[in-house]
């Protein structure tokens, strides 16, 4: 009897192993093809695509002609400091709203709070052509600042709802007793409460940071231009140049990929944990 | 306590609190937005100025012979591209999600990283990606296909009319598969150990187990997951455009909504830009997303049964 269960559990175990691995192969195996294939001469990567790049083949070809063009390094400054600004905007202007919202009473603070979180709904890239419109008023079309502006924008309302949430949870007696030795509502909130929740701000950086990244709209739409170019955008036009020169396309997507990978490979922890909010056994 | 007499002094740290968040939110945001839908009731004067029409915008784009065509398209092609989602995506992650959370399984957190990778990469990345890899110049998917004996089944997916929509919303379900399969698995790791301990002692195990017990606690997160797609993909642009252009081909197959909104408003080869019909198909999404999101409130979420655990 408890054989036959240890054995069912075992074939289940194995079944489960077996889909798993099938989708894993499915998830990576693209990404391996390309960078593997990066390394080969041309005619290797035609006629045998599916096989490792060989000692006495081994080429960097394709790297050559991509970084003699030597934009990437600046699109991936430009990347980085729209990401890292418009990040760290909604951390601050997000942590300050939510604790106004969670720490007061006052009148409208529901209002308000619906007003904010509402536009977790609405996709701000319906605004675009607004957006486009008073960006050029303002003269600040083809400038990393619009770009940074509309992220912060765009990630505010998630950043407020998660970090109210958060909050809540903070100790009373905590800030009373902060109150009571004299501190300002400002110190309590940056010394005291923003340290406590910062699981919450570690959730908020891994939900806003990969889409800012990512985005290809608005800087197709707000920054085309060649010196505010982002990684994104950037590998976008790059690879339609080279579409014919299969070695430098490679190499182009494997150094557009590398990057996330080791970001990846580095907080894929932190990741899980604020997607499962904590609730990783 | 305080009487009326006492009045407490205005706290104006609350309004310094909250000004940068609610003046940025609005002016870069909310504002746009409402502009934009704005613009939809206007349109072009005989001296390019902007006047009034109301609805006729919208008339125009249901009705008129030269916009209802695309208008039509691209909603019943965006339309596929979700249920393609919500049939392929979801139930994949569901599955996912059930067997990682499977008891003490080994190698859990390497499966979990390996799954989620996809859904870091950008989409030009994944849209050249399998451009390159589908592409019958290069040949690898036919090699591929041709080990397993079904090198005949190979055709230019991306390239035909009647293969393309399906074979890119199965590309964005390859990218995004680690969402659904993450917000599930969170759900299903919060169920408790005693109620399914207790349901093991009942005889209730496996596929039964899941399917009475697991199942009905998830509900609520399958119905936010659904929502995350309704909504991420009536917003779907990238993936189209990285892999088949502005003009979404071929011949329009794989034309959506975000498409057409880029291709009105910034024009392209076969047409100048119009901010006013743009503004318009803006609105149309607009209104289609509100729908969406107000029938999940009120009528999905209400139905849901939520459990205390």
């Amino acid at each position: 009897m408890t054989q036959t269960i240890a054995r069912r559990f075992q074939i289940s175990t194995l079944a489960a192993h077996l889909v798993l691995i099938g989708f894993t192969l499915l998830a990576l195996a693209p990404t391996l093809l390309v960078v593997m294939n990066s390394f080969k001469p041309r005619k290797e990567i035609f006629g045998a695509p599916l096989a490792l790049p060989s000692f006495e083949t081994i080429t960097l070809i394709g790297y050559d002609t991509v970084l003699k063009r030597g934009d990437i390094l600046h699109y991936f400054q430009n990347s980085l400091i729209v990401t890292v600004c418009a990040l760290f905007f909604i951390i601050l202007f997000g942590a300050m709203a939510a604790f106004a919202l969670s720490e007061y009473r006052f009148p409208g603070n529901r209002l308000i709070g619906l007003f904010l979180v509402m536009g977790i709904m609405v996709p701000i890239r319906l605004g675009t052509v607004g957006i486009l419109k008073m960006m050029v008023s303002l003269g600040l079309a083809n400038t990393l600042f619009a770009l940074i502006l509309v992220y912060t924008a765009q990630g505010l309302p998630m950043a407020v709802f998660v970090m109210s949430e958060f909050m809540r949870q903070v100790s009373d007696d905590l800030k009373n007793a902060a109150r009571v030795d004299g501190l300002s509502e400002y110190t309590i909130l940056f010394r005291l409460v923003l340290p406590v929740v910062r699981p919450a701000i570690a959730t908020i950086a891994v939900f806003t940071m990969v889409p800012i990244w990512n985005d290809l709209w608005f800087p197709l739409v707000l920054a085309p231009g060649e010196s505010t170019r982002t990684m994104t955008l950037g590998a976008q036009s790059f690879i339609g140049q080279f579409i014919t020169d299969w070695n430098a396309v490679l190499a182009a997507l494997t150094l557009a990929i590398v990057p996330m990978l080791i970001l990846y490979l580095m907080f894929s922890r932190q990741l899980i944990r604020g997607i499962t909010a904590g609730a990783v056994k | 306590m305080a009487t009326s007499a006492q009045r407490k002094p205005i706290r104006w740290h609350i309004g310094v609190l909250l000004a940068p968040a609610i003046l940025i939110y609005t002016v870069i945001m909310l504002l746009p937005v409402f502009d934009s839908l704005r613009l939809s009731l206007y349109g072009k004067g005989p001296d390019g100025e902007a006047v009034f029409v109301g609805l006729a915008n919208y008339t125009t784009l249901l009705t008129d012979s030269y916009w209802q065509g695309p208008f039509w398209n691209a909603l019943w092609n965006n339309t596929l591209f979700f249920i393609i989602h919500m049939l392929v995506q979801n139930p994949i992650g569901i599955l996912l999600a059930a067997l990682l959370s499977l008891g003490k399984l080994p190698g859990r957190e390497f499966y979990r990283t390996a799954l989620f990778l996809p859904t870091m990469l950008s989409f030009v990345i994944v849209g050249f990606v399998w451009k390159l890899i589908l592409s019958p110049a290069w040949g690898v998917s036919k090699t591929l296909l041709g080990s397993v004996g079904l090198g005949s089944w190979f055709g230019p997916w991306l390239g035909q009319p009647d293969t393309a929509l399906v074979t890119l919303a199965l590309i964005s379900v390859w990218q995004f598969i680690g969402l659904p399969m993450m917000l599930i698995y969170a759900a299903m790791i919060a169920i408790p150990d005693e109620l399914l301990e207790a349901a093991s002692c009942d005889g209730v195990t496996g596929i039964t187990q899941f399917f009475k017990i697991k199942l009905p606690l998830i509900w609520p997160s399958i119905g936010v997951v659904s929502i995350l797609t309704f909504v991420g993909n009536f917003n779907a642009f990238d993936l189209i455009y990285v892999s088949q252009g502005a003009l979404a081909g071929p011949n329009f197959s794989t034309d959506i909504l975000g498409t057409l909104l880029y291709r009105t408003f910034f024009g392209n080869q076969l047409q100048s830009g119009d901010p006013f019909m743009g503004a318009t198909i803006a609105g149309a999404m607009f209104l289609i997303i509100l729908g969406g999101v107000c029938v999940y409130l009120y009528g999905v979420q209400r139905r849901l049964a939520y459990y205390q655990m």
